[in-house]
C-alpha cells in the first residue's frame, strides 16, 4: 500500500494548519511525523484519514483518489489509532474491538464466526484475551490504547495511522504500543511526541513547522543539534547509541554552557 | 434465580429470552393498566372483552360482562393504554437517538428543550392555520417541524471546536425550552378559543387523557419506520458514540447519519408530541437501564429501550390516575417528579468521572 499526499493544505478559518504538505510513504515502511505542539500533525492525519477535508491537495492510495472513495472502502485500506479513546457509553472491551469489523459489513450482515474469530484473534494478539468481558469504562489509559489497537487489528487493514498513540502513557506502555504495532508488520504513519521513540522507531520522518514541512530523511539526517535547535529551541547532544544502534538525543539545560555540547 | 441471572447477565444476556418476557410483561401491563382506574375492571373481564373483539375467537365468548364495563374497556381505557404505550416505546427511542447524536447520555427531547419546541410550534400552528390542508396530520406535522428546529439549533450552539460541549448542551436546552414555553404561554393567553381541546397546560405536563383510537395511528406508524430505520443503522448509532475521528475512521458516514438521525428524532418527538405534550425524562431513564442491564450496543438497546419506554410510561400513567382520584394528575408531572432525582444523580457521576 502507498500513500502519496501531494500539496496538501488545510486552513481552520485564517489560520493555515497544513500548508502544501508533499509527503509519501512506501508499502512497509515506518514514518514519522514529528514538529513542536500546534505544528499541524494532528491536522495532516486527520486530512488523510477523512475526518477533515483539505481545502486544497491530493491524497492517493495505491494511485487512487482517497477523497473520491466511500467511507467504507477508505476504512478498509485505513485503520487509525488516535490519542482521545474515551468512549462515556458501557461497552465491553470485546464490542469495542468488534467495530473495527464495520467496514466490512453491508446493511442486513449480522456478526458471523470469522468476526468472532477475528476478534478473539486480535485480542490475543496484545495478550488481552482475558479482558474480553471487562467493561471499557473501567481499563487503565495504557489498556485502552491496547483495546483500540486491537480494533485496528480486527479492521483488518494494511496501513495503520497513529496520532500520537502514547500520549499520556507510562514508558512501559509507550514501548508496549509501538512493540506491537512493529511486530505487526504493517505499513505505518505516525505523528510522534518524543524524539528518542521516534528515533528508535521510524525508517524516515517528516519534521513540521507551523503547518509546513520543513526538514525530512532518515533520523540519522533528520536529527542533528542545529536542526532540532532550529525546530524547537532547545540545545541538544546528539549520538548513536551503543545497544541500539539508533540516534540517541540528550537534551541540555540552560545551566550548561554553550561550548559543552561541541562534540 | 440462576436461570434468571444467566439471561440478564451484562456480558452475554439472552436476548431472545429478555424480548419474549419483556413482551409478557408488556401484555399484562396492558390487561391490568386497562382495567385500573377510578372504575376497576377485573382483568379477567378485560382479557375476555378484548378477545370478543379479535375476529373468528369472538363468537367463541359469551357476553358475561356490563355494557359500562366494555365501554370503559374500549372506549376510554385501552386507547389510553394503546397511546401510553406508543408514547413511551416512542421518547425512549427519540433519547436513544438524541443520545447518540450528542454522545451524552444526559440527552433527552425533554431536556433539550425538543419537547418545547414542537409543543409551540403545534400552538403556532393551530392558532394560524398553518398546514391546515395537511387535515388531521396538520398538528404533528407542525410539531415536526419545531422539534427539528430545536434540535439543529441546540446541537449548533453546543459544539465547540467540532466537539459537544455538555454544560452548553444542557444550558442551551434550558434556555431553548424557557423561550419555546413562553411563547406557548402567550399563544394560550392571547387566543384561549383556538386551542381547542388542548390547553397550555396539556403541552407543558403532557396527559394521555384524551386518548382516542384515531390519535394511534400516525404515532405507530411513525414509530416502526423510525426504529427499522435505525435497528438497520445500529452499528453506525454505535460508532458515533466513539467520536466523529474514530467513527469516520471506521467507515462511517458521519455527516450523513447524522442528518438522519436529526430527522428521526424530530419525527419521533412531533408526532409523539402533538399526541401527548410533553412528558418529560421517560427518553432519559429508560436507555439509561436498558444500558446497565444489557450494555451500550444499539442493537439491543434500541428493541429493549421501546419495550421499557412503553411498559413505564403504561405505568406511571395509572398512577397518575390513581394517586388523587377522582382527580387526575397529568402523567408528564409524575414522571418528572421520578426523572428529575436520576438526573441530578446522572449529572453529579458524570463530572465526577471526568476528574
Amino acid at each position: 500500500m502507498r500513500l502519496q499526499v501531494e500539496n496538501l493544505t488545510f486552513s481552520y478559518g485564517e489560520c493555515e494548519a497544513a500548508d502544501n504538505v508533499c509527503l509519501h510513504v512506501e508499502a512497509g515502511e515506518f514514518i514519522g511525523l514529528i514538529g513542536p505542539n500546534g505544528s499541524g500533525k494532528s491536522t495532516v492525519l486527520n486530512n488523510i484519514y477523512r475526518a477533515l477535508t483539505p481545502d486544497r491537495g491530493t491524497i492517493t492510495l495505491d494511485g487512487e483518489n482517497l477523497l473520491k472513495m466511500s467511507h467504507k472502502r477508505s476504512a478498509l485500506k485505513l485503520a487509525v489509532v488516535g490519542q482521545e479513546n474515551d468512549v462515556p457509553f458501557n461497552f465491553l472491551v470485546e464490542e469495542i474491538v468488534a467495530m473495527g469489523r464495520s467496514p466490512h459489513k453491508r446493511l442486513f450482515d449480522i456478526d458471523n464466526a470469522y468476526d468472532k474469530y477475528i476478534v478473539k484473534h486480535a485480542l490475543a494478539h496484545l495478550g488481552m484475551e482475558d479482558m474480553a468481558k471487562r467493561n471499557y469504562l473501567n481499563l487503565s489509559g495504557g489498556e485502552k490504547q491496547r483495546v483500540i489497537i486491537a480494533r485496528a487489528i480486527a479492521q483488518e487493514s494494511d496501513f495503520f495511522i497513529l496520532d500520537e498513540p502514547t500520549n499520556h502513557l507510562d514508558i512501559s506502555y509507550q514501548m508496549q504500543v509501538f512493540d506491537f504495532i512493529k511486530r505487526l508488520k504493517v505499513t505505518v504513519l505516525s505523528a510522534i511526541h518524543d524524539l528518542n521513540m521516534a528515533a528508535l522507531y521510524c525508517d524516515r520522518l517528516y519534521v513540521l513547522k507551523a503547518g509546513r514541512i520543513v526538514l525530512r530523511g532518515t533520523p540519522e539526517e533528520v536529527f542533528t543539534p542545529e536542526n532540532i535547535y532550529g525546530v524547537y529551541g532547545v540545545r541538544s547532544s546528539v549520538g548513536k547509541h551503543p545497544i541500539t544502534g539508533k540516534t540517541a538525543i540528550t537534551f541540555l539545560p540552560a545551566e550548561i554552557k554553550e561550548d559543552s555540547n561541541d562534540r | 434465580m440462576g436461570a434468571f441471572k444467566k439471561s440478564f447477565n451484562r456480558a452475554e444476556p439472552n436476548m431472545p429470552l429478555i424480548i419474549i418476557l419483556l413482551v409478557i410483561v408488556a401484555i399484562a401491563t396492558a390487561l391490568l393498566a386497562t382495567g385500573l382506574g377510578p372504575v376497576s375492571v377485573a382483568p379477567g373481564t378485560t382479557a375476555k372483552i378484548l378477545l370478543s373483539r379479535i375476529p373468528g375467537i369472538g363468537r367463541y365468548i359469551s357476553q358475561t360482562w356490563e355494557t359500562l364495563d366494555q365501554n370503559i374497556v374500549l372506549g376510554l381505557r385501552l386507547p389510553r393504554v394503546c397511546l401510553g404505550m406508543i408514547v413511551g416505546a416512542s421518547l425512549a427511542v427519540c433519547g436513544v437517538t438524541m443520545q447518540a447524536l450528542v454522545r451524552n447520555h444526559l440527552a433527552d427531547p425533554f431536556i433539550l428543550g425538543v419537547s418545547s419546541g414542537a409543543a409551540a410550534f403545534a400552538t403556532l400552528g393551530m392558532l394560524f392555520g398553518a398546514f391546515s390542508f395537511l387535515g388531521a396530520y396538520s398538528l404533528s406535522i407542525s410539531a415536526f417541524i419545531g422539534s427539528a428546529i430545536t434540535i439543529v439549533f441546540v446541537y449548533v450552539i453546543s459544539r465547540v471546536r467540532g466537539r459537544i460541549n455538555i454544560t452548553q448542551l444542557l444550558l442551551s436546552g434550558v434556555a431553548i425550552s424557557m423561550i419555546m414555553d413562553g411563547v406557548t404561554s402567550i399563544i394560550k393567553l392571547s387566543a384561549p378559543n383556538a386551542l381547542g381541546l388542548h390547553n397550555a397546560e396539556f403541552w407543558m405536563s403532557g396527559s394521555l387523557a384524551g386518548a382516542k383510537w384515531a390519535y394511534l395511528q400516525l404515532p405507530l406508524v411513525v414509530l416502526l419506520i423510525c426504529l427499522a430505520v435505525l435497528m438497520l443503522n445500529y452499528r453506525g448509532l454505535n460508532l458515533l458514540l466513539l467520536g466523529h475521528e474514530s467513527a469516520i475512521a471506521l467507515g462511517c458516514n458521519v455527516r450523513r447519519l447524522q442528518k438522519l438521525l436529526v430527522l428521526l428524532a424530530s419525527l419521533i418527538a412531533g408526532v409523539t408530541i402533538a399526541v401527548s405534550g410533553t412528558i418529560g425524562f421517560v427518553g432519559l431513564m429508560v436507555p439509561h437501564f436498558t444500558r446497565l442491564l444489557v450494555g451500550g450496543d444499539h442493537r439491543k438497546v434500541l428493541p429493549l429501550s421501546a419495550l421499557l419506554g412503553a411498559i413505564l410510561v403504561v405505568w406511571v400513567d395509572v398512577a397518575a390516575r390513581m394517586v388523587i382520584a377522582p382527580e387526575e394528575l397529568p402523567v408528564g408531572i409524575l414522571t418528572a417528579v421520578i426523572g428529575g432525582p436520576l438526573f441530578i444523580w446522572l449529572l453529579k457521576r458524570n463530572t465526577k468521572e471526568k476528574k
